[in-house]
């Protein structure tokens, strides 16, 4: 079966000006692909640009440089209105703050339905309720939800409103920007097998973004490692955590603790220090295909040593 | 070994307007001398609530203690004055918080907050203060500590600043270090480095630690023993291997089975169904019998008692009854059980439970 590209990010930089005409490069220059019903992982410590990735995928900021192709489709430049609705539609965003995320002063219906009134997916009143009530038994509330506010509610069922909200408007292609850290551990596990569970039955696609490397090689089926704006690794999730080989993806793996006192006893940890690569001036790092299928950041004089060493 | 502080039948409720919310509901444990308790729990199962009032930082009203007493060398701490209690806390017991931004003083210099806990503790003058200081930033990690105590916090990152948090809570080399989600805001790699410094600042300095925290795999790394919470109750306390590798209680099964493990993938994740219950009414019987799968229909009258496991082992479910019925435990459960046998024989010991 070949795999179809839904969305392929090239050379993606996102730039903010940080005073003094210094700049943060947040993004600077990330390449990837995420096929037609998959779930990409994207994983990295705070600051290193995954989640300005995703942002900047939905547009919610301006690129600085490179293409967002969504369908084939730029997903950035100029755009009629028509155009930006229907990907507006298309793409959707599930964020990890289930407390601020949601509007204190909506109802949970309206709070669903928003996008199906910007949309026009609802024609009645009663059609718009019907659907409201659809996507509240979708996620696990009940149709007497619908009139509440989200303060009434836990924030393993916030997370769960913000993705029926998610999901009104019939997306292919979700962000679900660390979803799951804000909840507790019996609650996250209820989130994902539902992220799952309608991933199968609408066949979504996602984008997930996390730093819980557990939860993240369990939903993913490939997986991105981001370090200080740039991906360094890129590989199939079983195949990252079985064969790392940016000695970043390395230290990143060796430093989650694991539910197992008798691994933690014996727990080697790495340290990654950027200055042991010893790149000299003007050497060229690219995006490099070591084995089939898995990327790594690396020279010239890495590629064919990582080659002699896992290909 | 020896204790140094006891739990007794802790009952802590607050008063809101709605009514009583009885947060911890008779809590009863030891700590010894040099060992690590983890306490593990979701949100609102009262572990950050029992912690806090064991240095008295929770506000009365509204909280109030209701019942129980807190026993560390010699003296009800409960029982103590407020001025009593200043001689103990941040001196014989400190405390570390998860978020090390909002900890620390905006305004004031880092050698400044940290000479702050030694001066009010320790008759020093201020040149010894701040030579103590000076050695205390060496001791968690931090290069050029000369340097580094004329500068304010926002000039430390996120790891630095839990460093000097710790350096703070150690300046009068406590008892008891009880350390609240210490590294939940940290980073994977700097949370790794914040527990190796723990660790070896136990070694080194031989303080009990209570470390609160939801991240099992925290606990597995550092804990010697752990209890684990439930609405306002231990429902399982056990040394770190009998909790891991032996489970009894089905909340804590449901803990362990809903953590993905590395060689599961198309399965679905177990999961604990519903949602923690409200303090404010508790329900009758067994609180977590409304989510438990394994529930008997006494789960629902009466509240099941500790059940003795082992020497060090304590779980409360009827299950451990001895006319409850047999049940199996998840497959991930099951699959960690086997390797308990194997665990307890390589440490020379015979299986228990």
């Amino acid at each position: 079966m070949a795999k179809q590209k839904l969305l392929e990010v090239k050379n993606l930089k996102q730039y903010f000006p940080a005073g003094r005409g210094e700049v943060v490069k947040a993004v600077d220059g990330v390449t990837f692909d995420i096929y037609k019903g998959e779930t990409f992982g994207l994983v990295g410590e705070s600051g290193c640009g995954k989640s300005t990735t995703g942002r900047t995928i939905i547009r919610l900021y301006d690129a600085t440089d490179g293409e967002v192709l969504f369908n084939g489709v730029s997903v950035h430049g100029k755009k009629s209105k028509k155009e930006l609705k229907e990907l507006n539609r298309k793409m959707q965003m599930i964020f990890q703050d289930p407390y601020a995320s949601l509007n204190p002063r909506m109802t949970v219906a309206d709070i669903i339905a928003e996008g199906i009134d910007i949309h026009g997916l609802a024609k009645t009143k009663e059609e718009r309720m019907q659907r409201v009530y659809e996507l509240l038994e979708t996620v696990g509330l009940n149709r007497e939800h619908a009139s509440r506010y989200p303060h009434e509610f836990s924030g393993g069922q916030r997370q769960r409103i913000g993705i029926a909200r998610a999901l009104a408007v019939e997306p292919e292609f979700i962000i679900a920007d660390e979803p799951i850290s804000a909840l507790d551990v019996s609650i996250q596990a209820q989130v994902v097998n539902l992220l799952k569970r309608l991933q199968r039955e609408k066949g979504l696609t996602y984008l997930f973004i996390a730093h819980d490397l557990s939860m993240v090689k369990y939903i993913s089926d490939r997986i991105g490692v981001m370090y200080f704006g740039k991906m360094v690794e890129l590989a199939e999730s079983e195949e990252l955590y079985r064969n790392p080989i940016h000695p970043y993806t390395k230290a990143l793996l060796s430093a989650i603790p694991l539910p197992d006192p008798e691994t933690e006893r014996t727990r080697k940890r790495i340290v990654y220090d950027p200055a042991q690569h010893g790149y000299k001036d003007g050497e060229e790092l690219e995006f490099r295909e070591i084995t089939p299928g898995h990327f790594v950041l690396c020279s010239e004089e890495e590629y064919k040593r990582y080659r002699a060493m896992y290909a | 070994m020896e204790k140094i502080l006891q739990v007794n039948d802790l009952h802590i409720s607050f008063d809101i307007h709605a009514g009583e919310v009885q947060a911890v509901r008779g809590v009863t444990f030891d700590l010894y001398k040099g060992e690590t308790l983890a306490i593990v729990g979701e949100s609102g199962s009262g572990k950050s609530v029992t912690s806090k009032a064991l240095m008295r930082l929770l506000p009365t009203p509204p909280s109030r203690i209701k019942q129980g007493e807190i026993l560390f060398e010699g003296k009800d701490l409960t029982k103590l004055t407020d001025k009593e209690m200043q001689e103990i806390r941040g001196k014989k017991i400190s405390m570390i918080f998860q978020d090390p931004m909002t900890s620390l003083n905006p305004t004031m210099t880092i050698g400044k907050q940290i000479m702050e806990a030694i001066l009010k503790h320790q008759n020093l003058s201020k040149d010894e203060a701040r030579k103590r200081a000076i050695e205390l930033l060496q001791l968690v990690g931090i290069k050029n500590a000369e340097l580094r105590m004329k500068q304010y916090p926002h000039q430390f990152s996120g790891g630095m600043r839990q460093r000097v948090v710790i350096a703070i809570a150690l300046a009068c080399n406590p008892k008891i270090l009880i350390a609240d989600e210490p590294t939940t805001a940290l980073d994977v790699t700097i949370q790794a480095q914040i527990l190796e410094l723990m660790k070896d600042l136990q070694k080194k300095l031989g303080m009990s630690i209570i470390f609160i925290t939801h991240d099992l795999g925290v606990v597995a790394n550092m804990a010697d023993r752990v209890a684990v919470m439930y609405a306002g109750k231990i429902v399982e306390m056990g040394t770190v291997d009998e909790i891991f590798y032996n489970p009894k209680h089905p909340y804590t099964w449901g803990l362990l089975a809903s953590m993905p493990s590395l060689d599961h993938k198309d399965t679905e994740l177990y999961s604990i169904p519903g949602s923690p219950p409200d303090l404010l009414n508790p329900p009758k019987g067994d609180a977590f019998a409304p989510r438990n799968p394994y529930a008997l229909k006494i789960d629902y009258e009466l509240e099941p008692p500790m059940f003795q496991v082992s020497d060090t082992h304590y779980a409360a479910t009827w299950l451990l009854h001895e006319l409850a019925p047999k049940v199996e435990p998840p497959a991930i459960v099951r699959e960690r059980m086997k390797q308990f046998a194997d665990i307890v024989a390589r440490k020379g010991g015979k299986p228990r439970g």
